[in-house]
């Protein structure tokens, strides 16, 4: 038993945070949600560091590491608000040709949709892989039609509101439309812990800069108190979406799905809580949108959403104790 | 990063494993919790148990008469005693996690061969005496004087929160050496045989009607000069030299029995009716489980990340703090849904028609032991926001 990263591993988060502070500072995060803003040049350059490749067998072409080297990657690409359809590409790395390279751009669906066929990143990508109970089936992009969302609540995450869906081809059966869904709603959950450390990494900046009664507003408990909270959050989430990384790799140690489930309830409560302590610490300016507390947080509000509810996840953890 | 067992750990899990069936097989039954004299035998007798066996100090050093085991054994044995239903550490506590370790590190030669066999083998019951009813959060702040004279310290004053007074043979005490020095400095490590004359123990009855704990009071008590461990005036520091033998493991016990307590309420949520339906079946109580569910299997890897930090040598500055915080908030949540699955039975600290919803009351109430005891949540979120995120201090 070993839960802490290896060196290797913490050189290859130091490696993707180096490279999304360099490539992905927030300008440019914000101008991949403008239309015609998704950057095909800076996207193929994050799949030439291996980033959706890292789980895939060497012998597929991909990098030929663990699922939990994927999840490192997805908390580190999740704390710096990386833009795209990351977890579409991490899943279909390996099933789909041209994604590891970047050439081609998947979205993702999962059905049955809550309510109208909203698709995130859309009109970035090549193909949209749909993803149901019978399976995994992929169409082209250029065979179906949407209409665009003018004003996504996410301003870096475009959506689009599909007309219908056609059958498309299968690309995999029900177990793997299952490995996806587990797979998938595991990464979000990464992107989600890092989402609630990046937030706490910014409210904690300000709370020592801004000044108000003549000293610096993080001395004062009442947001030591909030901040260390958002703290303890982004360390308890961590925990459990690590460990549920792990379970996958080594399915022997416990339950793929409680450990799934159970990371996204811990991953999104850090998320979307720590971010709203980020814009409560940034007080007035963190109600602008020129600050980029918003972001983190309506970041985590579609990030919930993928694979499933809170409360399905809830219901999962609940009826797997309930059996033992 | 791995789960799994390593081969060496997989034969020290069997190992135990067998081990513990057997020992737990053979024990009598537990004593009542208000008879002390009953309880003390009990879990000496467990502990001698595990010396003959060589699982006494566990993750004490080998040279100090512990197994020297590491720290992913130690959650392993940790692990193995509570899935055998074995005894926990008991009245030991206080020798076991706190005074033996500090001897270790801190003692003279003299100190270390008188006390530190009898600890191991359950002969000899610690208590602490650290807190006073003006020194709480703000120990530092102690009064408990102790005067030179001659070969002893006469110490006078008041200790709070003594857990096992009512057994123990030993305390490990904080005193004031030097009333010039305010706060850490002028406070030194005694110590104090409990059968001296001067001491007067009283038991405190907490929220649960119970006396686990008690309140000393110290009446010109001659503790010999000899019974100083470090240096006269440096005890702040003494008393801290634990902190590196915390390896992660600290609350584990705690953890499982929590996990246990929740299968019980989960149990109880399915076999108990309401309204025509099983009270799991509600979706309010239903998902308030899952989230629960999800919290301690969360709290149980943060553990193992802190063990595995801890076998790496020495935790993550505020990982105990973060944890302890974690852990309280989860056991409240925990004991709020027991109020709402029991509903009137929740009238009763006794367990009704043999199903355990005393203890469910009793789960609700141990929360508070949680979130204050060992520094209240609010003063780790203070070491949080300022060792883990550097924020400035208030003043």
């Amino acid at each position: 038993m070993d839960l802490q990263p290896t060196d290797d591993q913490n050189s290859l988060v130091e490696m993707i945070t180096g490279f999304a502070a360099d490539r992905f500072p927030i300008e440019i995060v914000r101008s991949y949600g403008e239309q015609g803003g998704f950057d095909r040049s800076r996207w193929s350059e994050l799949a030439a560091l291996g980033t959706f490749g890292i789980a895939v067998p060497e012998e597929s072409g991909g990098v030929g590491l663990n699922f939990i080297d994927a999840v490192l990657v997805h908390e580190a690409l999740g704390a710096a608000l990386v833009p795209g359809p990351l977890v579409a590409a991490t899943l279909a790395a390996g099933v789909v040709d041209g994604v590891i390279d970047g050439s081609v751009v998947p979205c993702l669906i999962d059905l049955p949709p809550d309510g109208p066929l909203i698709v995130e990143h859309f009109r970035s990508a090549d193909v949209l892989l749909v993803v149901s109970n019978d399976g995994v089936n992929l169409v082209p992009c250029s065979e179906l039609n949407g209409s665009d969302v003018l004003h996504p609540t996410d301003p870096t995450t475009p959506v689009t509101v599909l007309a219908s869906l056609p059958a498309g081809e299968s690309v995999g059966g029900p177990e793997l439309a299952t490995a996806w869904r587990q797979r998938g709603s595991l990464l979000a959950s990464a992107q989600l812990s890092g989402n609630s450390s990046g937030s706490t990494s910014l409210a904690v900046d300000y709370a020592k800069e801004r000044e108000q009664f003549g000293r610096p507003i993080g001395s004062f408990q009442g947001l030591k108190h909030l901040l260390a909270d958002s703290w303890i959050r982004t360390e308890v989430a961590r925990s459990s979406v690590w460990a549920a990384g792990v379970t996958i790799d080594e399915p022997e140690v416990g339950s793929i799905p409680r450990a799934v489930a159970g990371a996204r309830l811990t991953a999104a409560r850090a998320a979307t809580e720590n971010a709203k302590t980020c814009v409560q610490v940034h007080g007035g300016m963190g109600f602008t949108w020129e600050v980029d507390a918003h972001l983190f947080l309506k970041r985590a509000w579609v990030l919930e959403t993928q694979f499933g509810s809170i409360d399905e996840a809830a219901d999962v953890v609940a009826g797997l104790y309930a059996v033992r | 990063m791995h789960l799994r067992d390593s081969e060496s750990d997989a034969a020290f899990r069997t190992e135990v494993r067998e081990w513990l069936r057997g020992a737990v097989a053979s024990l009598p039954t537990r004593p009542s919790d208000d008879d002390w004299p009953g309880r003390r035998a009990y879990d000496a007798h467990w502990q001698r148990l595990l010396f003959d066996a060589g699982y006494a100090g566990i993750n004490w050093p080998a040279e100090h008469g512990g197994r020297g085991a590491t720290p992913t054994e130690h959650l392993i044995f940790l692990e193995e005693s509570a899935a055998a239903k074995a005894p926990d550490v008991g009245v030991g506590f206080v020798g076991q996690m706190h005074a033996g370790p500090t001897i270790i590190a801190e003692g003279t030669d003299a100190q270390k061969s008188h006390h530190l066999r009898g600890i191991l083998t359950g002969e000899h019951v610690w208590c602490q005496g650290f807190s006073e009813p003006g020194s709480g959060s703000d120990l530092a702040s102690l009064r408990t004087r102790a005067f030179r004279d001659g070969d002893d310290y006469v110490v006078t004053g008041q200790k709070i929160w003594t857990s096992h007074a009512m057994a123990a043979d030993y305390c490990e005490m904080l005193v004031r050496t030097d009333p010039n020095e305010l706060k850490h400095k002028g406070i030194s490590w005694l110590i104090m045989p409990m059968d001296l004359p001067g001491i007067d123990v009283r038991p405190l009855v907490t929220v649960h009607g119970s006396t686990e704990f008690a309140e000393l009071f110290l009446d010109e008590v001659r503790v010999p000069v000899s019974n100083l461990v470090g240096e006269e005036n440096d005890g702040w520091r003494v008393a801290n030299v634990t902190l590196s033998f915390e390896r992660g493991t600290g609350f584990v016990g705690e953890l499982l029995d929590t996990t246990n307590v929740f299968q019980e309420l989960i149990e109880l949520a399915k076999t108990t009716h309401r309204n025509g339906k099983a009270v799991f079946d509600d979706d309010s109580i239903r998902r308030e489980i899952g989230i629960i569910g999800a919290d301690l299997d969360a709290l149980w890897a943060f553990t193992k990340r802190n063990v595995s930090q801890g076998a790496r040598g020495g935790m993550v500055m505020g990982s105990g703090s973060g944890f302890k915080v974690a852990f309280a908030t989860t056991q409240h949540r925990l004991g709020d849904l027991a109020l709402r699955v029991l509903d009137r039975s929740s009238l009763s600290l006794d367990d009704l028609d043999g199903e355990p919803t005393g203890e469910l009351v009793h789960a609700k109430l141990h929360a508070f032991a949680i979130s204050l005891g060992g520094g209240t949540t609010q003063i780790q979120q203070n070491i949080i926001a300022e060792r883990v995120l550097g924020l400035p201090r208030e003043r």
